[in-house]
Protein backbone atom coordinates (compact mmCIF):
# COMPACT_ATOMS: atom_id res chain seq x y z
CA UNK A 1 0.00 0.00 0.00
CA UNK A 2 2.85 2.17 1.07
CA UNK A 3 4.64 1.16 -2.33
CA UNK A 4 1.46 2.49 -4.27
CA UNK A 5 1.03 5.59 -3.26
CA UNK A 6 5.15 6.65 -3.29
CA UNK A 7 5.22 5.50 -6.81
CA UNK A 8 2.35 8.42 -7.03
CA UNK A 9 4.22 10.74 -5.71
CA UNK A 10 7.05 10.14 -8.20
CA UNK A 11 5.35 9.30 -11.29
CA UNK A 12 2.61 11.78 -11.35
CA UNK A 13 4.30 15.40 -10.46
CA UNK A 14 6.49 14.13 -13.79
CA UNK A 15 3.54 13.32 -15.84
CA UNK A 16 1.99 16.66 -15.19
CA UNK A 17 4.70 18.98 -15.93
CA UNK A 18 5.86 17.14 -19.38
CA UNK A 19 4.32 19.96 -21.35
CA UNK A 20 6.66 22.42 -19.57
CA UNK A 21 9.35 20.16 -20.05
CA UNK A 22 9.09 20.16 -23.69
CA UNK A 23 7.94 23.22 -24.32
CA UNK A 24 10.83 25.70 -22.41
CA UNK A 25 13.86 24.16 -23.73
CA UNK A 26 12.19 24.60 -27.33
CA UNK A 27 11.39 27.94 -26.27
CA UNK A 28 15.26 28.01 -25.13
CA UNK A 29 16.61 27.28 -28.44
CA UNK A 30 14.34 29.67 -30.32
CA UNK A 31 15.51 32.50 -28.05
CA UNK A 32 19.03 31.92 -28.61
CA UNK A 33 18.22 32.31 -32.65
CA UNK A 34 17.18 35.54 -31.63
CA UNK A 35 20.33 37.10 -29.97
CA UNK A 36 22.01 38.54 -33.28
CA UNK A 37 18.65 40.33 -34.35
CA UNK A 38 18.15 41.48 -31.05
CA UNK A 39 20.75 41.78 -29.02
CA UNK A 40 24.27 42.16 -31.52
CA UNK A 41 26.49 43.39 -29.01
CA UNK A 42 26.46 40.16 -27.14
CA UNK A 43 26.91 37.99 -30.22
CA UNK A 44 30.06 37.41 -29.57
CA UNK A 45 29.92 37.09 -25.89
CA UNK A 46 26.93 34.57 -26.56
CA UNK A 47 29.47 32.26 -29.43
CA UNK A 48 32.12 32.07 -26.49
CA UNK A 49 28.81 30.75 -23.54
CA UNK A 50 27.73 28.33 -26.73
CA UNK A 51 31.22 26.86 -27.28
CA UNK A 52 31.44 26.43 -23.63
CA UNK A 53 28.17 24.71 -23.29
CA UNK A 54 29.11 22.46 -26.14
CA UNK A 55 32.08 21.59 -23.80
CA UNK A 56 30.25 21.08 -20.77
CA UNK A 57 28.13 19.04 -22.53
CA UNK A 58 30.74 16.86 -23.49
CA UNK A 59 31.85 16.70 -19.85
CA UNK A 60 28.01 16.15 -18.66
CA UNK A 61 28.28 12.49 -20.16
CA UNK A 62 31.50 11.41 -18.56
CA UNK A 63 30.86 13.06 -14.80
CA UNK A 64 26.90 13.34 -14.56
CA UNK A 65 26.43 10.24 -16.87
CA UNK A 66 29.37 7.60 -16.22
CA UNK A 67 29.95 9.23 -12.93
CA UNK A 68 33.77 9.56 -14.66
CA UNK A 69 35.15 12.62 -13.23
CA UNK A 70 38.27 14.32 -14.97
CA UNK A 71 40.29 17.74 -14.29
CA UNK A 72 41.61 17.13 -17.44
CA UNK A 73 38.95 17.65 -19.73
CA UNK A 74 40.64 20.80 -21.48
CA UNK A 75 43.36 18.44 -22.92
CA UNK A 76 40.59 17.33 -25.44
CA UNK A 77 39.26 20.95 -26.06
CA UNK A 78 42.87 21.85 -26.38
CA UNK A 79 43.67 19.13 -28.57
CA UNK A 80 40.55 19.91 -31.16
CA UNK A 81 41.52 23.97 -31.23
CA UNK A 82 45.50 23.32 -31.91
CA UNK A 83 44.37 20.97 -34.35
CA UNK A 84 41.82 23.22 -36.11
CA UNK A 85 44.50 26.49 -35.88
CA UNK A 86 47.38 24.51 -37.00
CA UNK A 87 45.48 22.81 -39.76
CA UNK A 88 44.52 26.38 -40.97
CA UNK A 89 47.94 27.85 -40.45
CA UNK A 90 49.38 24.86 -42.59
CA UNK A 91 47.12 22.54 -44.81
CA UNK A 92 43.79 24.29 -45.09
CA UNK A 93 41.66 26.75 -43.71
CA UNK A 94 38.21 25.25 -44.15
CA UNK A 95 35.78 25.18 -41.22
CA UNK A 96 34.36 21.93 -41.10
CA UNK A 97 37.29 19.84 -42.16
CA UNK A 98 39.44 21.46 -39.66
CA UNK A 99 36.40 21.20 -37.31
CA UNK A 100 35.87 17.52 -37.77
CA UNK A 101 39.70 16.84 -37.67
CA UNK A 102 39.44 18.52 -34.54
CA UNK A 103 36.99 16.34 -33.17
CA UNK A 104 39.17 12.88 -34.92
CA UNK A 105 42.68 13.69 -33.34
CA UNK A 106 40.97 14.42 -29.67
CA UNK A 107 39.10 11.10 -30.11
CA UNK A 108 42.05 10.18 -31.22
CA UNK A 109 43.86 11.60 -27.56
CA UNK A 110 41.04 10.38 -25.70
CA UNK A 111 41.23 6.61 -27.01
CA UNK A 112 45.00 6.56 -26.12
CA UNK A 113 45.09 8.71 -23.08
CA UNK A 114 41.25 6.79 -21.58
CA UNK A 115 42.86 3.70 -22.52
CA UNK A 116 45.40 3.79 -19.91
CA UNK A 117 43.28 5.91 -17.52
CA UNK A 118 39.74 4.01 -17.32
CA UNK A 119 41.67 0.74 -15.79
CA UNK A 120 41.55 3.30 -12.79
CA UNK A 121 38.86 5.39 -11.10
CA UNK A 122 37.59 7.70 -8.80
CA UNK A 123 40.42 9.28 -7.08
CA UNK A 124 43.58 7.66 -9.26
CA UNK A 125 41.61 8.77 -12.67
CA UNK A 126 41.28 12.19 -11.31
CA UNK A 127 45.03 12.47 -10.60
CA UNK A 128 46.16 10.91 -13.94
CA UNK A 129 43.80 12.74 -15.57
CA UNK A 130 45.61 16.39 -14.05
CA UNK A 131 48.93 14.38 -15.35
CA UNK A 132 48.12 13.64 -18.79
CA UNK A 133 46.50 17.45 -19.09
CA UNK A 134 49.72 18.52 -17.59
CA UNK A 135 51.69 16.81 -20.50
CA UNK A 136 49.82 17.80 -23.10
CA UNK A 137 50.08 21.40 -21.83
CA UNK A 138 54.03 21.41 -21.37
CA UNK A 139 54.24 19.58 -24.84
CA UNK A 140 52.45 22.78 -26.60
CA UNK A 141 54.42 25.11 -24.44
CA UNK A 142 57.74 24.19 -25.46
CA UNK A 143 56.98 22.97 -28.95
CA UNK A 144 56.74 26.77 -29.90
CA UNK A 145 57.53 26.31 -33.98
CA UNK A 146 54.49 24.46 -34.03
CA UNK A 147 52.26 25.62 -31.62
CA UNK A 148 53.30 29.44 -31.00
CA UNK A 149 54.32 28.23 -27.46
CA UNK A 150 53.05 30.64 -24.25
CA UNK A 151 51.93 32.98 -27.14
CA UNK A 152 49.15 30.94 -28.99
CA UNK A 153 48.68 30.38 -32.29
CA UNK A 154 47.74 34.15 -33.64
CA UNK A 155 46.28 35.35 -36.76
CA UNK A 156 44.21 31.91 -37.56
CA UNK A 157 41.99 32.68 -40.06
CA UNK A 158 39.22 30.51 -41.29
CA UNK A 159 37.90 30.60 -44.78
CA UNK A 160 33.84 30.93 -45.25
CA UNK A 161 32.00 28.30 -43.93
CA UNK A 162 30.38 26.36 -46.89
CA UNK A 163 32.36 28.51 -49.34
CA UNK A 164 29.95 30.97 -48.48
CA UNK A 165 29.47 32.41 -45.21
CA UNK A 166 32.14 34.48 -43.82
CA UNK A 167 33.39 34.64 -40.09
CA UNK A 168 32.15 38.47 -40.26
CA UNK A 169 33.47 40.90 -37.35
CA UNK A 170 30.02 41.01 -36.26
CA UNK A 171 30.35 37.52 -35.30
CA UNK A 172 26.95 36.54 -36.77
CA UNK A 173 28.53 33.43 -38.68
CA UNK A 174 30.53 32.03 -35.82
CA UNK A 175 27.10 32.49 -33.68
CA UNK A 176 24.74 30.42 -35.70
CA UNK A 177 27.27 27.87 -37.42
CA UNK A 178 28.43 27.12 -33.24
CA UNK A 179 24.68 27.34 -32.26
CA UNK A 180 24.31 24.67 -34.82
CA UNK A 181 27.38 22.93 -33.69
CA UNK A 182 25.63 23.16 -30.30
CA UNK A 183 22.79 21.70 -31.43
CA UNK A 184 23.74 18.46 -33.41
CA UNK A 185 25.66 17.48 -30.63
CA UNK A 186 22.94 18.01 -28.23
CA UNK A 187 20.35 15.76 -30.39
CA UNK A 188 23.49 13.14 -30.33
CA UNK A 189 24.44 13.23 -26.65
CA UNK A 190 20.87 13.34 -26.14
CA UNK A 191 20.01 10.20 -28.25
CA UNK A 192 22.93 8.14 -26.87
CA UNK A 193 22.15 9.02 -22.98
CA UNK A 194 18.33 7.69 -24.02
CA UNK A 195 19.81 4.39 -25.40
CA UNK A 196 20.21 1.24 -23.89
CA UNK A 197 24.39 2.21 -23.96
CA UNK A 198 23.36 5.25 -22.13
CA UNK A 199 21.19 3.72 -19.47
CA UNK A 200 23.84 1.16 -19.33
CA UNK A 201 26.36 4.31 -18.52
CA UNK A 202 24.15 5.05 -15.25
CA UNK A 203 24.00 1.41 -14.12
CA UNK A 204 28.13 2.18 -14.06
CA UNK A 205 27.58 5.27 -12.36
CA UNK A 206 25.43 3.79 -9.80
CA UNK A 207 27.04 0.80 -9.06
CA UNK A 208 30.12 -0.54 -11.49
CA UNK A 209 30.15 -3.59 -9.32
CA UNK A 210 26.48 -4.84 -9.97
CA UNK A 211 26.99 -4.22 -13.97
CA UNK A 212 30.08 -6.26 -13.94
CA UNK A 213 27.97 -8.91 -12.55
CA UNK A 214 25.27 -8.96 -15.16
CA UNK A 215 28.03 -9.32 -17.90
CA UNK A 216 28.68 -5.36 -18.61
CA UNK A 217 32.45 -5.09 -20.07
CA UNK A 218 32.65 -2.04 -17.73
CA UNK A 219 36.19 -1.13 -19.37
CA UNK A 220 35.21 -1.09 -22.49
CA UNK A 221 31.64 0.85 -22.20
CA UNK A 222 33.65 3.85 -20.47
CA UNK A 223 36.30 4.10 -22.91
CA UNK A 224 33.41 4.10 -25.55
CA UNK A 225 32.21 7.09 -23.34
CA UNK A 226 34.96 8.63 -23.36
CA UNK A 227 36.04 8.43 -27.06
CA UNK A 228 32.33 10.35 -27.57
CA UNK A 229 32.88 12.94 -24.69
CA UNK A 230 36.86 13.68 -26.50
CA UNK A 231 35.14 14.00 -30.30
CA UNK A 232 32.77 16.53 -28.80
CA UNK A 233 35.40 18.22 -26.40
CA UNK A 234 37.30 18.55 -29.24
CA UNK A 235 34.47 19.84 -31.89
CA UNK A 236 34.04 23.06 -29.09
CA UNK A 237 37.87 23.62 -29.03
CA UNK A 238 37.58 23.66 -32.94
CA UNK A 239 35.20 26.10 -32.83
CA UNK A 240 36.54 27.89 -30.51
CA UNK A 241 39.97 28.37 -32.58
CA UNK A 242 37.63 29.40 -35.49
CA UNK A 243 35.50 31.75 -33.82
CA UNK A 244 38.17 33.59 -32.10
CA UNK A 245 40.93 33.01 -34.47
CA UNK A 246 43.25 32.16 -32.37
CA UNK A 247 44.21 29.03 -30.08
CA UNK A 248 45.94 30.01 -26.25
CA UNK A 249 48.04 27.84 -24.23
CA UNK A 250 44.54 28.37 -21.89
CA UNK A 251 42.86 25.83 -23.71
CA UNK A 252 44.93 23.19 -22.46
CA UNK A 253 45.26 24.40 -18.88
CA UNK A 254 44.04 23.02 -15.78
CA UNK A 255 42.11 26.43 -15.41
CA UNK A 256 39.57 25.54 -18.06
CA UNK A 257 39.07 22.19 -17.00
CA UNK A 258 38.31 23.20 -13.59
CA UNK A 259 35.87 26.02 -14.75
CA UNK A 260 34.27 23.56 -16.99
CA UNK A 261 33.38 21.20 -14.46
CA UNK A 262 31.99 23.86 -11.88
CA UNK A 263 29.92 25.14 -14.55
CA UNK A 264 28.20 21.93 -15.25
CA UNK A 265 28.44 21.04 -11.59
CA UNK A 266 26.69 24.58 -10.91
CA UNK A 267 23.79 23.78 -13.61
CA UNK A 268 23.08 20.25 -12.43
CA UNK A 269 25.50 17.37 -13.85
CA UNK A 270 23.65 14.56 -15.35
CA UNK A 271 20.65 16.61 -16.89
CA UNK A 272 21.13 17.61 -20.29
CA UNK A 273 20.52 20.86 -19.73
CA UNK A 274 22.57 21.18 -16.64
CA UNK A 275 25.00 22.62 -18.68
CA UNK A 276 23.04 24.99 -20.78
CA UNK A 277 22.16 26.98 -17.29
CA UNK A 278 25.57 26.46 -15.84
CA UNK A 279 27.91 27.94 -18.21
CA UNK A 280 26.17 31.54 -18.59
CA UNK A 281 25.12 31.58 -14.69
CA UNK A 282 29.25 31.16 -14.86
CA UNK A 283 30.37 33.37 -17.30
CA UNK A 284 27.80 35.94 -16.54
CA UNK A 285 29.16 35.89 -12.92
CA UNK A 286 32.44 36.31 -13.74
CA UNK A 287 31.63 38.86 -16.07
CA UNK A 288 29.98 40.79 -13.22
CA UNK A 289 32.41 40.10 -10.33
CA UNK A 290 35.69 40.52 -12.28
CA UNK A 291 34.76 43.86 -13.90
CA UNK A 292 36.33 45.29 -10.64
CA UNK A 293 39.16 43.61 -10.23
CA UNK A 294 39.87 39.85 -11.18
CA UNK A 295 40.10 39.08 -6.75
CA UNK A 296 36.86 39.09 -6.85
CA UNK A 297 36.03 36.76 -9.20
CA UNK A 298 38.27 34.04 -7.59
CA UNK A 299 37.00 34.85 -4.01
CA UNK A 300 33.38 34.57 -5.49
CA UNK A 301 34.53 31.24 -7.45
CA UNK A 302 35.12 29.87 -4.27
CA UNK A 303 31.95 30.93 -2.35
CA UNK A 304 29.69 29.31 -5.46
CA UNK A 305 31.76 26.42 -5.42
CA UNK A 306 31.25 26.34 -1.31
CA UNK A 307 27.69 27.30 -1.37
CA UNK A 308 26.44 24.14 -4.12
CA UNK A 309 28.49 21.31 -3.25
CA UNK A 310 27.20 22.15 0.55
CA UNK A 311 23.93 22.74 -0.02
CA UNK A 312 22.64 22.28 -3.65
CA UNK A 313 24.08 19.05 -4.66
CA UNK A 314 22.43 18.79 -8.09
CA UNK A 315 23.31 22.05 -9.41
CA UNK A 316 20.12 24.66 -10.27
CA UNK A 317 18.28 22.50 -12.08
CA UNK A 318 18.51 19.71 -8.92
CA UNK A 319 17.49 22.51 -6.93
CA UNK A 320 14.16 23.26 -9.28
CA UNK A 321 13.56 19.56 -9.65
CA UNK A 322 13.42 19.36 -5.92
CA UNK A 323 11.07 22.18 -5.22
CA UNK A 324 8.90 21.34 -7.88
CA UNK A 325 8.49 18.12 -6.03
CA UNK A 326 7.66 19.24 -2.99
CA UNK A 327 5.59 21.83 -4.44
CA UNK A 328 3.46 18.44 -6.06
CA UNK A 329 3.85 16.61 -2.79
CA UNK A 330 2.53 19.71 -0.71
CA UNK A 331 -0.34 19.77 -3.23
CA UNK A 332 -1.33 16.39 -3.26
CA UNK A 333 -2.05 16.41 0.88
CA UNK B 1 20.71 -37.09 -10.32
CA UNK B 2 23.68 -38.91 -10.32
CA UNK B 3 23.44 -40.09 -13.96
CA UNK B 4 23.68 -36.37 -15.70
CA UNK B 5 26.69 -34.79 -15.95
CA UNK B 6 27.31 -31.83 -12.95
CA UNK B 7 26.93 -28.59 -14.49
CA UNK B 8 28.68 -27.01 -11.57
CA UNK B 9 32.03 -28.52 -10.41
CA UNK B 10 35.17 -27.69 -8.18
CA UNK B 11 37.77 -30.09 -7.58
CA UNK B 12 40.04 -29.31 -4.70
CA UNK B 13 39.65 -25.56 -4.54
CA UNK B 14 41.48 -24.07 -2.24
CA UNK B 15 41.96 -20.48 -1.30
CA UNK B 16 44.33 -18.44 1.19
CA UNK B 17 44.13 -15.02 2.31
CA UNK B 18 47.77 -14.51 3.82
CA UNK B 19 48.63 -17.23 5.65
CA UNK B 20 44.73 -17.82 6.43
CA UNK B 21 43.59 -21.00 4.44
CA UNK B 22 39.78 -19.82 3.76
CA UNK B 23 38.63 -22.49 1.45
CA UNK B 24 40.38 -25.52 1.90
CA UNK B 25 40.44 -28.19 -0.61
CA UNK B 26 36.64 -28.50 -1.65
CA UNK B 27 35.37 -30.58 -4.20
CA UNK B 28 31.65 -29.73 -4.95
CA UNK B 29 29.27 -31.01 -7.55
CA UNK B 30 26.05 -29.44 -8.66
CA UNK B 31 23.64 -31.02 -10.97
CA UNK B 32 21.40 -29.59 -13.42
CA UNK B 33 17.93 -28.25 -11.69
CA UNK B 34 19.26 -29.56 -8.46
CA UNK B 35 18.40 -27.45 -4.79
CA UNK B 36 21.10 -27.41 -2.45
CA UNK B 37 21.80 -25.27 -0.04
CA UNK B 38 25.39 -24.58 1.97
CA UNK B 39 25.45 -24.03 5.44
CA UNK B 40 28.19 -23.49 8.14
CA UNK B 41 29.07 -21.23 10.98
CA UNK B 42 29.87 -17.41 10.52
CA UNK B 43 33.41 -17.92 9.27
CA UNK B 44 33.31 -20.76 7.45
CA UNK B 45 34.05 -19.57 3.86
CA UNK B 46 30.95 -19.54 2.87
CA UNK B 47 30.51 -16.09 0.54
CA UNK B 48 34.20 -17.19 -0.12
CA UNK B 49 33.49 -19.88 -1.41
CA UNK B 50 30.16 -18.25 -3.37
CA UNK B 51 33.15 -16.30 -4.92
CA UNK B 52 35.12 -18.62 -5.87
CA UNK B 53 32.59 -19.82 -8.55
CA UNK B 54 31.56 -16.95 -9.55
CA UNK B 55 35.51 -15.47 -10.32
CA UNK B 56 35.39 -12.45 -8.00
CA UNK B 57 38.05 -14.15 -6.07
CA UNK B 58 40.63 -16.08 -8.10
CA UNK B 59 41.44 -19.43 -6.36
CA UNK B 60 45.25 -20.28 -4.94
CA UNK B 61 44.68 -23.88 -6.32
CA UNK B 62 42.07 -26.33 -7.87
CA UNK B 63 39.39 -25.91 -10.55
CA UNK B 64 35.92 -24.57 -11.60
CA UNK B 65 34.24 -26.34 -14.01
CA UNK B 66 30.74 -25.05 -15.26
CA UNK B 67 29.10 -27.50 -17.03
CA UNK B 68 31.80 -29.74 -17.59
CA UNK B 69 34.02 -26.40 -19.02
CA UNK B 70 36.92 -25.62 -17.15
CA UNK B 71 36.36 -21.61 -16.20
CA UNK B 72 38.87 -21.56 -13.50
CA UNK B 73 40.73 -19.09 -15.68
CA UNK B 74 37.77 -17.25 -16.71
CA UNK B 75 36.65 -13.53 -15.64
CA UNK B 76 33.19 -12.76 -13.74
CA UNK B 77 31.76 -11.53 -17.15
CA UNK B 78 32.89 -14.79 -19.16
CA UNK B 79 31.50 -16.92 -16.73
CA UNK B 80 27.71 -15.01 -16.61
CA UNK B 81 27.76 -15.53 -20.42
CA UNK B 82 27.91 -19.20 -19.79
CA UNK B 83 25.09 -18.89 -17.27
CA UNK B 84 26.52 -18.07 -14.12
CA UNK B 85 24.04 -16.12 -12.21
CA UNK B 86 23.99 -14.61 -8.46
CA UNK B 87 22.69 -12.58 -6.55
CA UNK B 88 25.10 -10.80 -3.43
CA UNK B 89 24.58 -11.13 0.33
CA UNK B 90 24.56 -7.44 0.61
CA UNK B 91 22.15 -5.86 -1.69
CA UNK B 92 23.65 -4.50 -4.95
CA UNK B 93 21.24 -2.75 -7.32
CA UNK B 94 20.92 0.78 -9.23
CA UNK B 95 19.32 2.70 -6.34
CA UNK B 96 18.37 5.91 -8.46
CA UNK B 97 17.35 3.63 -11.30
CA UNK B 98 13.50 2.33 -11.49
CA UNK B 99 13.09 -1.30 -10.96
CA UNK B 100 12.52 -1.82 -14.35
CA UNK B 101 15.54 0.31 -15.79
CA UNK B 102 17.16 -1.95 -13.01
CA UNK B 103 16.12 -5.16 -14.85
CA UNK B 104 16.62 -3.86 -18.16
CA UNK B 105 19.88 -3.33 -17.84
CA UNK B 106 20.46 -6.72 -17.18
CA UNK B 107 17.97 -8.15 -20.03
CA UNK B 108 19.94 -5.39 -22.53
CA UNK B 109 22.97 -6.75 -21.53
CA UNK B 110 22.04 -10.60 -22.29
CA UNK B 111 20.93 -10.02 -24.90
CA UNK B 112 23.62 -7.71 -26.49
CA UNK B 113 21.53 -5.18 -26.90
CA UNK B 114 23.60 -2.62 -24.62
CA UNK B 115 26.01 -1.22 -27.34
CA UNK B 116 22.93 -0.13 -28.83
CA UNK B 117 23.78 3.96 -29.30
CA UNK B 118 21.32 5.20 -31.25
CA UNK B 119 18.07 3.72 -30.64
CA UNK B 120 16.41 4.74 -27.66
CA UNK B 121 15.84 2.03 -25.05
CA UNK B 122 12.35 3.12 -24.58
CA UNK B 123 11.75 1.16 -27.83
CA UNK B 124 13.47 -2.12 -27.20
CA UNK B 125 9.96 -3.71 -26.75
CA UNK B 126 10.78 -7.08 -26.83
CA UNK B 127 13.49 -6.52 -24.24
CA UNK B 128 10.80 -4.92 -21.85
CA UNK B 129 8.30 -7.63 -22.27
CA UNK B 130 10.87 -9.83 -20.76
CA UNK B 131 11.48 -7.12 -18.17
CA UNK B 132 7.79 -7.07 -17.54
CA UNK B 133 7.29 -10.80 -17.70
CA UNK B 134 10.56 -11.04 -14.56
CA UNK B 135 8.79 -8.44 -12.54
CA UNK B 136 5.60 -10.33 -12.41
CA UNK B 137 7.23 -13.18 -11.67
CA UNK B 138 9.13 -11.87 -8.45
CA UNK B 139 6.00 -9.81 -8.06
CA UNK B 140 7.21 -6.61 -8.28
CA UNK B 141 4.80 -4.90 -10.95
CA UNK B 142 3.21 -2.30 -9.07
CA UNK B 143 6.40 -0.64 -8.20
CA UNK B 144 8.21 -1.19 -11.88
CA UNK B 145 8.31 2.89 -11.90
CA UNK B 146 10.04 3.15 -8.19
CA UNK B 147 13.72 3.83 -7.60
CA UNK B 148 15.22 0.72 -6.67
CA UNK B 149 16.28 2.30 -3.00
CA UNK B 150 12.89 3.39 -2.52
CA UNK B 151 11.67 0.14 -2.10
CA UNK B 152 12.00 -1.57 1.39
CA UNK B 153 14.17 -4.18 2.20
CA UNK B 154 12.90 -7.04 1.26
CA UNK B 155 11.21 -6.15 -1.87
CA UNK B 156 14.76 -4.88 -3.09
CA UNK B 157 16.10 -8.82 -2.42
CA UNK B 158 13.43 -9.33 -4.46
CA UNK B 159 14.83 -6.94 -7.29
CA UNK B 160 18.07 -8.39 -6.64
CA UNK B 161 16.49 -12.27 -8.18
CA UNK B 162 14.74 -10.80 -10.87
CA UNK B 163 18.01 -8.87 -12.08
CA UNK B 164 19.84 -11.74 -11.84
CA UNK B 165 16.96 -14.09 -13.44
CA UNK B 166 17.27 -11.65 -16.56
CA UNK B 167 20.46 -13.25 -17.48
CA UNK B 168 19.11 -16.88 -17.82
CA UNK B 169 21.22 -18.55 -15.29
CA UNK B 170 21.59 -22.08 -15.73
CA UNK B 171 22.94 -22.24 -12.30
CA UNK B 172 21.46 -19.29 -10.00
CA UNK B 173 24.23 -18.57 -6.76
CA UNK B 174 22.07 -17.44 -4.17
CA UNK B 175 24.11 -15.31 -1.31
CA UNK B 176 21.91 -15.02 1.05
CA UNK B 177 18.86 -13.48 -0.32
CA UNK B 178 16.92 -13.74 2.73
CA UNK B 179 19.34 -11.34 4.65
CA UNK B 180 17.99 -9.30 6.51
CA UNK B 181 13.72 -9.96 5.78
CA UNK B 182 12.12 -10.76 8.78
CA UNK B 183 11.66 -14.83 9.02
CA UNK B 184 8.20 -14.40 9.07
CA UNK B 185 8.39 -13.12 5.47
CA UNK B 186 11.35 -15.65 3.74
CA UNK B 187 9.01 -17.91 2.89
CA UNK B 188 8.08 -15.05 -0.26
CA UNK B 189 11.43 -15.83 -1.23
CA UNK B 190 10.77 -19.58 -0.76
CA UNK B 191 7.70 -19.24 -3.22
CA UNK B 192 9.78 -17.19 -5.84
CA UNK B 193 12.59 -20.22 -5.78
CA UNK B 194 9.75 -22.47 -5.98
CA UNK B 195 8.34 -20.84 -9.39
CA UNK B 196 12.23 -21.37 -11.17
CA UNK B 197 12.13 -23.33 -14.08
CA UNK B 198 13.21 -26.83 -12.97
CA UNK B 199 16.22 -27.03 -14.80
CA UNK B 200 18.17 -24.12 -13.32
CA UNK B 201 20.44 -25.63 -10.53
CA UNK B 202 20.29 -23.21 -6.98
CA UNK B 203 22.78 -22.93 -4.72
CA UNK B 204 21.76 -21.18 -1.79
CA UNK B 205 23.64 -19.89 1.53
CA UNK B 206 21.82 -18.83 4.01
CA UNK B 207 21.29 -18.54 7.67
CA UNK B 208 17.50 -19.02 7.46
CA UNK B 209 17.58 -22.67 8.94
CA UNK B 210 13.89 -22.64 8.30
CA UNK B 211 14.00 -21.52 4.38
CA UNK B 212 17.64 -23.85 3.77
CA UNK B 213 16.11 -27.07 5.30
CA UNK B 214 12.75 -26.31 3.40
CA UNK B 215 14.25 -25.58 0.09
CA UNK B 216 17.08 -27.75 -0.47
CA UNK B 217 17.04 -31.09 -1.41
CA UNK B 218 20.37 -32.04 -0.15
CA UNK B 219 22.80 -30.00 2.10
CA UNK B 220 26.28 -29.54 2.14
CA UNK B 221 27.64 -28.20 5.62
CA UNK B 222 31.43 -26.01 5.61
CA UNK B 223 33.04 -25.59 8.69
CA UNK B 224 36.24 -23.55 8.38
CA UNK B 225 36.65 -23.49 4.60
CA UNK B 226 36.02 -27.45 3.93
CA UNK B 227 33.59 -29.29 3.58
CA UNK B 228 32.18 -31.62 6.43
CA UNK B 229 29.46 -33.63 5.45
CA UNK B 230 26.80 -33.36 2.79
CA UNK B 231 23.82 -35.40 2.78
CA UNK B 232 19.34 -34.73 2.61
CA UNK B 233 17.64 -32.43 5.29
CA UNK B 234 17.10 -35.42 7.06
CA UNK B 235 20.61 -36.76 7.28
CA UNK B 236 22.18 -33.34 8.07
CA UNK B 237 19.57 -32.68 11.24
CA UNK B 238 20.21 -36.19 12.46
CA UNK B 239 24.00 -35.71 12.17
CA UNK B 240 25.77 -35.45 15.41
CA UNK B 241 28.48 -32.97 14.90
CA UNK B 242 26.54 -31.14 12.61
CA UNK B 243 23.80 -30.54 15.60
CA UNK B 244 27.08 -29.53 17.71
CA UNK B 245 29.15 -26.75 15.68
CA UNK B 246 26.24 -25.32 13.71
CA UNK B 247 23.05 -25.76 14.65
CA UNK B 248 24.08 -25.65 18.02
CA UNK B 249 25.48 -22.07 17.36
CA UNK B 250 22.05 -21.31 15.74
CA UNK B 251 20.11 -21.92 19.20
CA UNK B 252 22.47 -19.68 21.18
CA UNK B 253 21.99 -17.04 18.50
CA UNK B 254 18.45 -17.25 18.38
CA UNK B 255 18.18 -17.09 21.83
Amino acid sequence: MTDRSNAAVLVLPQAGTVGARKILPMLLWVAALAIPTFAPGYTPLASQIVVMILFALSLDLLVGFTGIVTLGHAALFGAGAYTAGIMALRLTNDPLITALSGMAVAALVGLVTGSCMLRTKGLAFLVLSLAAAFMLHELANMATSVTGGDDGLQGVSFAPLLGVFEFDFRGQTAFYYSLACLFAAFLLVRRVVNSPFGWSLRGIRENDGRMRAIGCPIYRRRLAAYVISSALAGLAGALQAQITQFVALRSLSLELSGDVLIMLILGGAGRLYGAFVGVPLFMFAQDLLAKEDPANWYLGQGVILLVMTLFVPGGVLGLVERVRRSLGRGGRR
Amino acid sequence: MSGSAPILETRGLTRFFGPVRVTGDVDFTLHPGERRAIIGPNGAGKTTFVNLLSGRLAPSSGQVFLGGENVTAMSEARRIKLGLGRTFQITSLFPNLSVRKNVFLAVAEHEGVAWNLFRSAASHRRQFDRVDELLDRVGLSDVAEVPAQDLPYGRQRLLEIAVTLALRPRVLLLDEPAAGIPTSESHIILSILDTLPKDIAVLLIDHDMDLVFRFAQRITVLVQGSVMVEGTPAEIAANERVRKIYLGESDHAAA
